[in-house]
């Protein structure tokens, strides 16, 4: 493994994956950025995180359903 | 207000302008990295949008041009990373003839699979440096590292890419 071997893997490296000739952006993309910023973030339910809070409790206060619990899922 | 006075604060149209400016360069930024022209599009307006969440940390007094390329680039890496072991290398972007016919198709093939395998932090710098020939300098600021950290990072993926040649049954110099 020398330098000459590096220079080498360098050259077939650039023959093997060519630079992309075409940066240039085709179209307009600020509607796709208007749909994006339209796009309302996922509301979770309040019923969810308590269900979610109730359930970590359960687990942190009787850890030994874990594996119970892993079995019948 | 100034534009990116009014962007910190908050005003679409001010941000619409930014877009406008910089969505040519970002894209073509992007591309380089990815080289998927549909892939780097979704990126663009993926990092406009990490743009426009993270607009009340950005100071407007300055270089929007660098925060964009540095948050375009993280988008991208992003994208390598969950992609690594997913998709194949397009060709469908158009490049320059390549010079050396000797090389075969299937080295070339072994060679790209090898570059696809690349850890993304090093993917992203190999293709910047090596393939699109683009400055230590400028691939240091946009992927907010220094630029002896690009040069040991270019060292380590041909490093890791011979190795990775070389367990594939390939050996350097085996073609001339």
């Amino acid at each position: 493994m020398n330098l000459q071997d590096d220079k080498e893997l360098r050259e077939l490296l650039k023959q093997s994956i060519a630079p992309v000739a075409d940066t240039e952006l085709q179209r307009d993309l600020w509607p796709q950025m208007l749909k994006r910023l339209d796009q309302q973030p996922v509301q979770v339910p309040w019923f969810d995180w308590a269900l979610a809070a109730l359930l970590s409790a359960a687990l942190l206060l009787f850890p030994g359903v874990i594996p119970a619990l892993l079995y019948h899922l | 207000m100034e534009l990116l006075e009014r962007f910190a604060a908050g005003d679409l149209e001010a941000f619409a302008v930014l877009f406008r400016q910089h969505q040519k360069q970002v894209y073509a930024w992007i591309v380089r990295i990815v080289r998927d022209s549909g892939i780097a599009e979704d990126l663009t307006v993926e990092t406009f949008w990490r743009i426009y969440r993270s607009r009340a940390r950005f100071d407007p007094a300055g270089n929007f041009g660098a925060w964009a390329y540095r948050i375009a680039t993280n988008a991208a890496l992003d994208h390598l990373r969950r992609a690594r072991f997913e998709t194949e290398l397009p060709e469908d972007l158009p490049g320059p003839p390549r010079p050396d016919p000797a090389v075969r198709s299937e080295m070339r093939e072994r060679i790209r699979q090898a570059f696809r395998e690349l850890p993304a932090k090093y993917r992203l710098v190999a293709t910047l440096a090596l393939i699109e020939e683009e400055p230590y300098e400028k691939i240091a600021g946009a992927a907010g590292i220094s630029v002896s950290l690009v040069k040991v990072r270019v060292f380590r993926a041909v490093r890791m890419l011979r190795k990775q040649l070389t367990a594939m049954g390939m050996e350097m110099g085996a073609k001339r």
